[in-house]
């Protein structure tokens, strides 16, 4: 195969710049491991307490970290008064180091340090020192009782005063505003018209495992194990944070308990165990509390979103608008791109999607599940849904008529898209030709309804690498800086390596999570799969091509299977072809394809609920998904993700809301008890299906993202049911008891 | 956490006299412990004295040890089909593993849900006396619409207390001196007003031995309760019904409520808006009117108003259907 010679950088590193669709996969190869519903390979250590999590190391004369807390929402402190703090018995020390200590966590991906400078501080509950004692309890009990002196400031707790304070923040994944075509003529002109306004609150992810960091200093350099997603960029942040090089830190994040964009960047543990350390001389451990999670790690932003369809007579779109407004902490830049899916799902010559950003003094806004999709597909998929209505057409039935050719902005194809056909089949699979018209399906108390909602979620490939070894007795050792946060990575990345290697499961190792390794993707976006899956693909296409070569015949004319090379009536052992340890770092870098292709994954969601029609309580009875995201390589854990953002989904329609007090910006409801993520009882059986697909033009796996599939458009498909159920439509997420008997009649 | 003393007593008589906090389950206490919300010097385990029994009495009513756990009274057969209330609000209380470790006495004595009480940097004046109310102009979506005070609008949380409410309980104590006192559940607690510190009648250092329930009521029994998800929540609004209808009219009637008020909640008002009465939507609204004529929303709870009403009116309609 004449491309892989081309690939070859160097002897031992096959990169791939992805300009070029890459038909055919070693994946699809002999020995039947990629695909399957393969338990996680770490699963077994898991549930044994046998795999260290960031907080588990054991360390010599470890000693204790409390950060502590502004409790004013903006000022300037002026005194940390530690007498009392100190006085404590076990409590070692407490530290303030306003100008090195971070206000909040870094941002996915950047390299630089998260805005310092804690001194002036923007937000109630911003770390500004910590306590360090030879116990927990000890550094505990400092951290609560150090006493601040400050000068408050003015400052913008109330989201709603502050709307015209909006600006349009800087091109990130998106532009801030987009225009095409004349939106207002056209709108004005249009026979049908919705206009309707949608606000979704401040939410947390609410990761199991709590923001936690063990940092030593061993010979001038730093090794932390925390709990991060991106290693190589997470060790920039905290280089830069500290004032040292990169090469002097060191992260080590081998086992993640869940992450969900809120462990992209650092938190402000890291920095001040780092900090702490150093000047103890001891190894720090600080675990934020679930308290501080809430408060001092990042939220999805709250938006209010302003949605305006024009269409004519049969429902085609000819004017489409999605305008949001969305928060962040002063100085951070990131903002929640609510109207990603938007740019890209439905037809319409004449579009806007714009986004303002207003400073808000409350917890930064970062990164959750899918951003922009989540939020931003809850909105557009119940504005179609009200435009259905309208139009009377069935909901489907009007997302078929807008059904672009290819992309509708940029005009390009889409590489592969299957939103009807995923629409199409699940209407079959959930029986939605059952559903009645809304508020009529009665049966004592509950109301009775279902509703659909379609699912976007953007691809993308990072740059990625990792180092594989064929190993003389037999097995594969593979090594990237790559994080498993509970999504399987280790299973993949041993399946890909299994099938393009032949080499039973049993014989590939994957170590992951080591700052040391080759720099991965990291998992964040949807886009770990398929970015360090083709790394990892690529470093075993490099050592199938010397195996080849070893053998005396061609690449394409090699099978493996079972640790065997099988070509021209000939089975050597792997093993027989190496004379010592082959090790090929392969890489994947985005290149011209993600220009002259669209590239995302698609899917529906059903869903059946009933309203109780006394007390508006809602419960969910069934939810059904389809969804295509290129080749499938794990069924069972990509399903998990799907049942994963599903659930999500069920929490962000009915009970997620992260509240601040309007007085200081606090957060009120800081704990499990009071943030309410959907419990056992509030989902039932979930199904999810999925279409077969293979995308050429995505990476050489021909897969894509599938995290964060699950929750676009999810909670759009229970708010819908609930219409159904109903004939209420509730704009203002999440969907609570309250908001739906304000609109619904109570006969007595 | 602050430094604090912990003691066991292996007697009631040395419980009393240890001069402490009662421990027993420790699902409520330890959680304000670690948060410096609650503060005690000294514990006092309880959690192996002989309380753990649920016996018969004479008057065919039942006597609870107070260390039972939750989950045991919730399954006791007695209990399951004589107090059917009781169980059912204990099933809708918190999680299983709660329930496992919480006890009957302990479940009487939870603290509030209240978000400003559990945190330290806020103003709260159950927590700390005189400090002010934050909850009060603030969010108080949970919060209480009956018997607030300008101090204090907390509700109390526990599902288990409205049942005994409804149930006419009676909490047995032992005091220091080795006084006994047999206190009805509607004379157990007292309202915020001034004090809203002070949420019992019980002195320093009784401590409860029993629950008594009197012999079952007659009629049908009822647990309903509103909330923000379908379980490990507490409740926005919950009902504990016990009615009798007799010849078409409504003979007697126990109904408590949880979610409204800084205890569980009973007015004699509301039972006597629809007893000696045919069951009709006049005389439901009638008892709904009484239960609420005093409420009073404080924003982020005003919903708990109608939400009551509407929940009130379909129990009544259940228990008389």
């Amino acid at each position: 195969m004449s491309i892989i010679g081309k690939l070859f950088g160097s002897d031992d590193t096959n990169a791939l710049v992805m300009d070029e669709p890459r038909p055919t996969s070693f994946l699809d190869g002999a020995q039947d491991v990629i695909g399957k519903p393969i338990n996680r390979v770490e699963g077994p250590l898991k549930v044994a307490g046998r795999a260290p999590y960031a907080a588990e190391y054991p360390a010599e004369r470890l000693v204790y970290g409390v950060l502590v807390r502004a409790t004013f929402g903006r000022g300037k402190l002026t005194k940390v008064d530690d007498t009392a703090a100190r006085a404590l018995p076990g409590v070692i020390d407490v530290i303030t180091d306003y100008d090195t200590f971070i206000r909040s966590p870094g941002q996915g991906g950047a390299t630089d340090a998260p805005p310092q400078g804690v001194q002036d501080v923007q937000y109630f509950g911003e770390p500004i020192a910590v306590v360090v004692g030879e116990t927990f309890e000890a550094a505990r009990d400092g951290a609560a009782a150090v006493r601040l002196e400050y000068e408050e400031a003015d400052a913008n707790f109330v989201f709603a005063a502050h709307k015209d304070q909006g600006k349009e923040p800087k091109k990130d994944q998106i532009p801030g505003h987009s225009k095409q075509g004349n939106f207002e003529k056209a709108f004005n002109d249009a026979p049908v018209q919705l206009d309707v306004t949608y606000t979704t609150p401040s939410q947390n992810s609410t990761a199991m495992e709590p923001h936690a960091s063990i940092a030593e200093w061993r010979d001038g350099t730093l090794i932390l194990h925390g709990a991060y997603q991106m290693v190589a960029s997470d060790q920039q942040q905290l280089a830069k944070a500290l004032g040292v090089s990169a090469d002097k830190v060191r992260i080590i994040a081998r086992y993640v308990g869940g992450g969900f964009g809120s462990k992209l960047g650092i938190a402000p543990e890291s920095v001040a165990a780092a900090v702490a350390a150093k000047k103890l001389g001891r190894p720090v451990k600080i675990v934020l509390a679930r308290q501080q999670v809430y408060e001092a790690t990042v939220r999805r932003s709250n938006t209010e979103q302003r949605i305006r369809l024009g269409t004519d007579a049969n429902g085609k779109i000819d004017a489409l608008s999605h305008n949001s407004l969305i928060a962040n902490t002063p100085y951070e830049q990131y903002w929640e791109p609510v109207g990603v899916g938007t740019h890209f799902i439905y037809g319409g010559e004449n579009r806007e999607v714009n986004h303002d950003l207003i400073p808000m003094n409350l917890t930064a806004a970062g990164s959750m599940r899918a951003p922009g999709e989540a939020v931003g597909m809850m909105g557009l998929e119940c504005a179609m849904d009200e435009l259905a209505e309208k139009l009377g057409l069935d909901p489907i039935e009007l997302r078929r008529r807008n059904e672009p050719a290819q992309e509708p902005e940029k005009q390009i194809p889409f590489s592969s898209r299957q939103m009807i056909p995923a629409l199409e089949q699940g209407a079959q699979l959930f029986g939605w030709s059952q559903r009645k018209k809304a508020g009529t399906d009665r049966r004592g108390e509950w109301l009775y309804g279902m509703g659909v909602a379609a699912a976007v979620r953007s691809n993308q490939l990072q740059k990625s690498a990792a180092k594989v070894t064929l190993t003389t007795d037999g097995r594969a050792i593979v090594d990237t800086d790559m994080t498993d946060i509970g999504t399987g990575t280790y299973t993949i990345l041993a399946q890909i390596t299994a099938e393009t290697l032949g080499l039973p499961l049993d014989k590939v190792v994957v170590h992951l999570g080591d700052g040391k390794a080759p720099a991965s993707s990291g998992s964040g976006g949807s886009w770990g799969a398929g970015s360090s899956g083709s790394s990892v693909y690529l470093a075993c296409e490099g050592i199938r091509e010397r195996l080849a070569k070893s053998m005396g015949v061609s690449v394409e004319e090699m099978t493996l299977k079972d640790g065997r090379a099988i070509a021209q009536n000939r089975a050597v052992p792997v093993t027989e072809l190496i004379e010592e340890n082959l090790s090929v770092t392969g890489q994947i870098e985005p290149g011209k394809q993600e220009k002259k292709f669209h590239q995302a994954s698609y899917g529906a969601h059903f869903c059946a609920v009933k309203v109780n029609a006394v007390t508006g309580e809602v419960r969910v009875e069934r939810m059904l998904g389809v969804f295509s995201a290129g080749r499938i390589l794990n069924e069972k854990t990509a399903r998990s993700q799907c049942l994963g953002g599903m659930t999500f989904g069920i929490g962000a329609a009915l009970t997620e809301e992260l509240i601040h007090d309007e007085r200081s910006g606090k957060v009120v409801n800081r704990d499990m008890a009071e943030y309410h993520v959907p419990v056992n009882a509030d989902v039932p059986q979930l199904e999810v299906h999925f279409l077969s697909e293979r995308d050429i033009h995505a990476n050489p796996i021909h897969a894509k993202g599938i995290g964060e599939l699950g929750i676009s458009g999810a909670g759009a498909a229970v708010a819908n049911a609930i219409y159904n159920a109903t004939g209420v439509r509730v704009r203002d997420f999440p969907i609570t008891c309250d908001k739906i008997i304000e609109q619904l009649p109570f006969d007595a | 956490m602050k430094t604090f003393d912990y003691q066991r007593a292996d007697t009631i008589e040395a419980a009393t006299h240890a001069n402490g906090r009662f421990i027993a389950g420790g699902t409520n206490l330890l959680d304000l412990m670690k948060l410096q919300v609650e503060t005690p010097e000294r514990l006092v385990d309880i959690s192996r004295l002989d309380l753990n029994g649920i016996e018969e009495r004479e008057d065919g009513g039942l006597s609870i040890g107070a260390l039972v756990p939750n989950s045991d009274l919730a399954a006791d057969p007695r209990v399951v089909e004589k107090y059917e209330v009781l169980s059912r609000a204990l099933l809708a209380g918190a999680s299983g593993q709660l329930r496992n470790k919480a006890s009957t006495g302990g479940n009487l004595l939870q603290r509030t849900r209240c978000y400003y009480f559990y945190d330290t940097a806020s103003r709260c004046n159950k927590r700390a006396p005189g400090s002010g109310c934050d909850a009060i102009g603030g969010f108080n979506r949970i919060l209480a619409v009956l018997g607030t005070s300008e101090q204090c609008i907390a509700t109390h949380p526990s599902d288990m207390a409205v049942a005994m409410r409804a149930l006419d309980a009676t909490i047995v104590t032992q005091k220091a001196d080795g006084d006994k006192r047999r206190i009805s559940i509607h004379d157990f607690y007292r309202l915020p007003g001034d004090t809203p510190q002070i949420e019992t009648v019980l002195d320093a250092g009784e401590l409860i031995t029993h629950v008594e329930l009197p012999a079952p009521p007659a009629g049908k029994q009822v647990y309903r309760k509103v909330r923000d998800r379908a379980s490990y929540a507490f409740a926005l609004v919950s009902v504990a019904g016990v009615i009798e209808v007799k010849d078409g009219v409504v003979a007697s009637a126990a109904l408590a409520f949880g979610g409204l008020g800084p205890m569980p909640w009973r007015n004699p008002a509301v039972e006597a808006a629809i007893v000696g009465r045919a069951p009709s939507t006049e005389a439901f609204e009638a008892a709904a009117d009484a239960l609420l004529a005093d409420a009073k929303g404080y924003g982020s709870n005003d919903f708990k108003i109608p939400l009551a009403r509407r929940t009130l009116i379909a129990t009544l309609r259940d228990l008389t259907a």
